[in-house]
């Protein structure tokens, strides 16, 4: 009896321990969700509040919502406008670094030449910098040549980190694509501007729309740059929910509708590439 | 495979039009941002006195410049508030989600992850103002919960600080997590199978099953993350602009001011360039560390 009850109850144990593990588990995993998703719920359900709702304290979470702030952020407030200059903006420096930056992939992942280790240096370091450090510069060279407050200086500046992304992701998709490919094109008589666009490019196109997704939600999301050198007319959405900021009592609906309105579609972009997204914000450090 | 006629004509038509486009708006700025550092050049009085050169004199006023050093100062001890955090919840995170079972959760919570990682910088400001305001912040409601009496983050320099640095560790524990994760995932099942029959401690087979996989993973964040703290910007402008005082006015913050708000721009300069010359030894720091394998 004792033989038989002795193991029986330290299975029992065990089970209790794997059972109670298991509950640590989902709960942790379940926080883990919370701490990730709250801020972002708080936006948007405070978007979805009227003022004295949104400034009750302590915090109201059952409330009847209205769509009031958002018409009032895209109708007033113009945010309608600087939505749209953030696509604009966001859609011409991505093709724009599309157009210079797989040509330039391609070489580095087919080609040897000299100074390719100072293009790769360039590129990181591009990765790293702070806008500060261009924004000065940039400021007045706009000024001088008449263009602040225009698409085009925002365009022209988004190239500097976006040149590198687009290049860095596509020169590895580039290289992930067998050279034999290559090597039967060539023994047709391909030229190497065929090979690119007629056999390389398609395949790699999986890793071009990547880096098209990087190109835009890096544009769509900056802020320094546009804040220097725009003013009204090409004002970009961020700058504009920064321009809320100021006053004694803050329009906190309209602010978070606005956020709400910037977040959103970054994050179904972000998702839709999240299996690359450490290896492109790591510049492929991590697989 | 190529002549070399062939090559050399092919190299051009690639790369030509990024380097040229990448010599125009990113070298010359660059140039023209070093001749400005090595001048008077103050915005409003630009009319009147014009630029003229005074050599390395801004140099010497940033370096001698206490207000820079303790923005400086600011920034690192900004650095090490929140990248041990940020790097112990992420290994936490990552070893959730490496743990086998509960499936369907653990892919909603590798999602989620993606949530704080994409919110557009300046908006985690703004969100940042809103949970942390004094008068009806989400924060000092929760933090009532526990009998804490709330403060006013946002007026106080130590508190504020706190907020902006907790803002920050929930935008990036994610990507440290995310890191952490894809090394556990390169450990070889095999090994940490048999690591499992030898030991039940979890402590145990991740220093000595796991660790080594974790350590590329941990560099690329220790300098990505020195990285961008030194350009972090948007977020602390819109949720604090640098105040109360200076209390989170972190360097990129900093030199924005001077520049633009001060209108100093030989000033500014020099401490941009003191900065980019941070970030090359960075750069050059993480091509040798990460790219070592690959490159050769």
């Amino acid at each position: 009896m004792r033989d038989t009850t002795a193991p029986a109850a330290a299975v029992a144990a065990d089970r209790r321990r794997q059972g109670s593990l298991r509950a640590v588990h989902v709960i942790a995993l379940l926080v883990v969700i919370a701490f990730c998703i709250f801020p972002f719920y708080w936006m948007v359900a405070t978007s979805l509040k009227e003022q004295a709702v949104a400034l009750a304290s302590p915090p109201v979470w059952l409330f009847e919502p209205t769509l009031e702030n958002y018409t009032t952020a895209l109708g007033k407030s113009g945010v309608a406008r600087s939505l749209l200059n953030s696509l604009v903006i966001a859609v011409s420096t991505t093709v724009l670094a599309l157009v210079l930056g797989t040509p330039a992939a391609f070489a580095i992942a087919r080609f040897e030449f000299p100074g390719k280790k100072e293009l790769w240096f360039w590129f990181i370091t591009n990765r790293m910098v702070s806008p500060i450090v261009l924004a000065l510069p940039f400021f007045l060279l706009a000024r001088t040549l008449g263009i602040l407050d225009t698409h085009l200086a925002l365009v022209l500046t988004y190239i500097t980190f976006n040149l590198p992304i687009v290049v860095w992701i596509c020169s590895d998709h580039f290289r992930s694509l067998p050279k034999d490919l290559d090597e039967a094109a060539r023994l047709e008589g391909a030229s190497a501007w065929r090979i690119f666009f007629s056999i390389c490019l398609p395949l790699a196109a999986p890793g071009i729309a990547v880096s098209a997704i990087f190109s835009f939600i890096f544009s769509w999301n900056e802020l320094l740059y546009a804040l220097v050198l725009t003013r009204n007319e090409a004002k970009t959405a961020p700058v504009a929910a920064t321009g809320f900021m100021s006053g004694y009592e803050l329009p906190w609906g309209q602010i978070m509708a606005t956020g709400t309105l910037i977040v959103l579609p970054v994050i179904i972009f972000a998702l839709i590439a999240s299996r690359q997204l450490v290896r492109g914000l790591t510049m492929g450090a991590v697989k | 495979m190529y002549s070399r006629r062939e090559k050399r004509l092919a190299l051009l038509g690639f790369l030509g039009p990024a380097v040229l486009t990448l010599l125009a708006i990113g070298i010359y700025p660059l140039l023209f941002a070093f001749w400005n550092s090595l001048h008077r050049f103050i915005l409003p009085r630009v009319p009147r006195e014009g630029t003229p050169w005074v050599g390395i004199d801004n140099y010497v006023a940033v370096l001698t410049d206490p207000s820079f050093q303790q923005s400086l100062g600011r920034t690192f001890s900004f650095l090490l508030t929140v990248l041990p955090i940020q790097i112990v919840l992420g290994l936490g995170i990552a070893l959730l989600l490496h743990q086998p079972g509960a499936s369907l959760l653990r892919v909603l919570t590798r999602l989620s992850l993606v949530v704080p990682m994409a919110t557009t910088y300046a908006v985690v400001g703004l969100i940042g103002r809103l949970l942390f305001n004094g008068d009806f912040g989400v924060v000092n409601w929760f933090l009532g919960l526990f009998g804490i009496a709330g403060v006013n983050w946002l007026a106080h320099p130590t508190f504020a600080f706190a907020a902006v640095a907790a803002m920050d560790v929930w935008q990036w524990s994610p990507f440290c997590a995310l890191v952490f994760l894809a090394g556990l995932t390169m450990v070889p099942v095999e090994v940490e199978e048999a690591a499992q029959l030898e030991t039940t401690r979890w402590t145990a087979i991740l220093r000595h099953v796991q660790l080594p996989f974790l350590i590329p993973g941990l560099t690329a964040i220790l300098i990505l993350r020195t990285a961008d703290i030194l350009k972090m910007f948007d977020s602390v402008f819109t949720m604090t602009r640098g105040g109360p005082g200076a209390a989170t006015e972190l360097i990129s913050v900093y030199i924005q001011r001077i520049g633009f708000r001060v209108f100093d721009q030989g000033m500014a300069s020099a401490q941009a360039v003191i900065i980019l010359v941070l970030t090359i030894i960075l750069s050059r720091l993480y091509i040798r560390v990460i790219y070592r394998e690959i490159e050769q």
